[in-house]
């Protein structure tokens, strides 16, 4: 039987585990080495969600909690593809979303921020990348927020993403920001990500998705981690 | 092409990531039953605490458990149990390819820019465990970190993000 190795991850673009201007990195982050293990099954198998029932509205978070009415702010359709290191399209794999709403406010019981909640929008998404890899969905633009890390301190608009891919070592959770966010520069958790990795975490403007008299368009492709371009023969 | 870089699931994740457990309105895509155990034969229930560097509790980690054995996955919060405890219901394994039973797990956080993979072993399978090539990478005095104890109830894994017991977290 011959399988897929696949890449670690790439540190010239991944964060590192401490980043202590994230001030709750630094008793969180493990501290010991990492022990390097050879991938078993267990690491290159994983959840497949292909025929997980999606909710009609799932990939339209301006419809999916209309209560009585449509809900405030900008509306956006963003869309790209998910593919790995060796440039293959990755099918059928699922996406969730989660933001705060126009205003930067989460529904999140814990969120103290005093901005409004918007009763017709929840802020939580979720879609399928089709046979060739894209996925698009329809959200609200998400408003910058503050929180405790340092005084003064605001988070970037930012779109919060959880995607599976082929296997357990495909599993990335992101966050995707908004091009020219001038936040960007003071934010600790952008900022975690070494200088070769930021650009990859912006969005980018999209005339040609954005919706005349509807929605402005954003492009932003994923890139889940890739293989060793020839199998490893196992006796 | 360049790996898209990790960014921490922050503490608002609950009503995306695991809705049904926090009581949102939303439909969950997975919890914390990987098998049934009402239905089902064999299912165990593992629980755990997930400590900081401080040895305090913490109450917004979210974790994962991959089964590859039963192809089973589960997910759930720290955030609901009155003791911010993590509790599966999951098949106990046996042996997958070659190697001790054990479950997959990955542990994502606020505080964490990218997320941690550990594994699950279990206290009764001493045999297997010590004939396990994953274990037997693991420096003799941390393997314990990584073997859930037996109690009446089930099994107990606790998992410490730092200090003298810090859990093994691997590169996979
Ligand atoms: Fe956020």
């Amino acid at each position: 039987m011959s399988q897929l190795i696949y890449n670690t991850f790439d540190y010239e673009v991944q964060p590192p585990r401490l980043a202590p201007d994230y001030k709750s990195t630094v008793l969180r982050a493990p501290s010991k080495p990492l022990v390097v293990v050879k991938q078993s099954l267990s690491e290159l198998t994983g959840p497949v969600f292909g025929d997980f029932n999606l909710g009609e509205f799932d990939h339209d978070l301006t419809k999916n909690s209309i209560k009585n009415g449509e809900p405030m702010g900008e509306r956006i359709v963003v869309h790209g593809k998910v593919m790995n290191e060796n440039g293959r399209p990755i099918p059928n794999t699922l996406i969730e979303i989660w933001q705060a709403n126009a205003a930067g406010r989460y529904v999140h019981k814990v969120d103290q921020h005093d901005a409004p909640l918007d009763p017709n929008f929840l802020g939580a998404g979720r879609c399928m990348t089709d046979s060739e890899g894209n996925y698009r969905f329809y959200t609200i633009k998400p408003g910058a927020y503050p929180w405790g890390n340092h005084p003064n301190a605001w988070r970037p608009n930012h779109i919060h993403f959880s995607l599976f891919g082929a296997n357990i070592t495909n599993r990335l959770v992101t966050q995707m920001y908004f091009p020219g966010d001038p936040l960007l520069q003071y934010d600790p958790i952008f900022l975690g990500v070494p200088p070769k990795g930021r650009e990859l975490l912006i969005s980018t403007f999209d005339l040609s998705i954005t919706e005349p008299n509807f929605a402005l368009g954003y492009r932003f492709d994923f890139v889940l981690r890739g293989h060793q371009a020839t199998p490893f023969e196992n006796v | 092409m360049l790996q898209t870089p990790s960014q921490t699931v922050g503490p608002y994740f609950a009503y995306g990531l695991t809705p049904e457990q926090y009581l949102y309105d939303f439909k969950s895509l997975s919890n914390n039953e990987l098998a049934k155990p009402l239905n089902e034969a064999n299912v165990v229930t593992v629980v755990g605490k997930v400590f900081d560097g401080n040895g305090d509790v913490i109450p917004d980690a979210m974790i994962e458990i991959w089964d590859t054995q039963h192809q089973r996955f589960g997910r759930f919060g720290t955030g609901t149990d009155p003791q911010n405890r993590f509790i599966f219901h999951t098949f106990k394994p046996t042996s997958v390819g070659g190697q001790a039973p054990h479950l997959s797990v990955i542990v994502f956080m606020r505080g964490q820019l990218i997320h941690s993979y550990t594994r699950i072993y279990f206290e009764d399978e001493e045999e297997l465990n010590a004939q396990d090539e994953i274990l037997n990478a693991v420096p003799a005095d941390r393997r314990n970190t990584l073997i859930a104890s037996k109690n009446a109830a089930g099994y107990e894994f606790n998992i410490y993000m730092q200090g003298e017991n810090e859990t093994v977290f691997f590169e996979i």
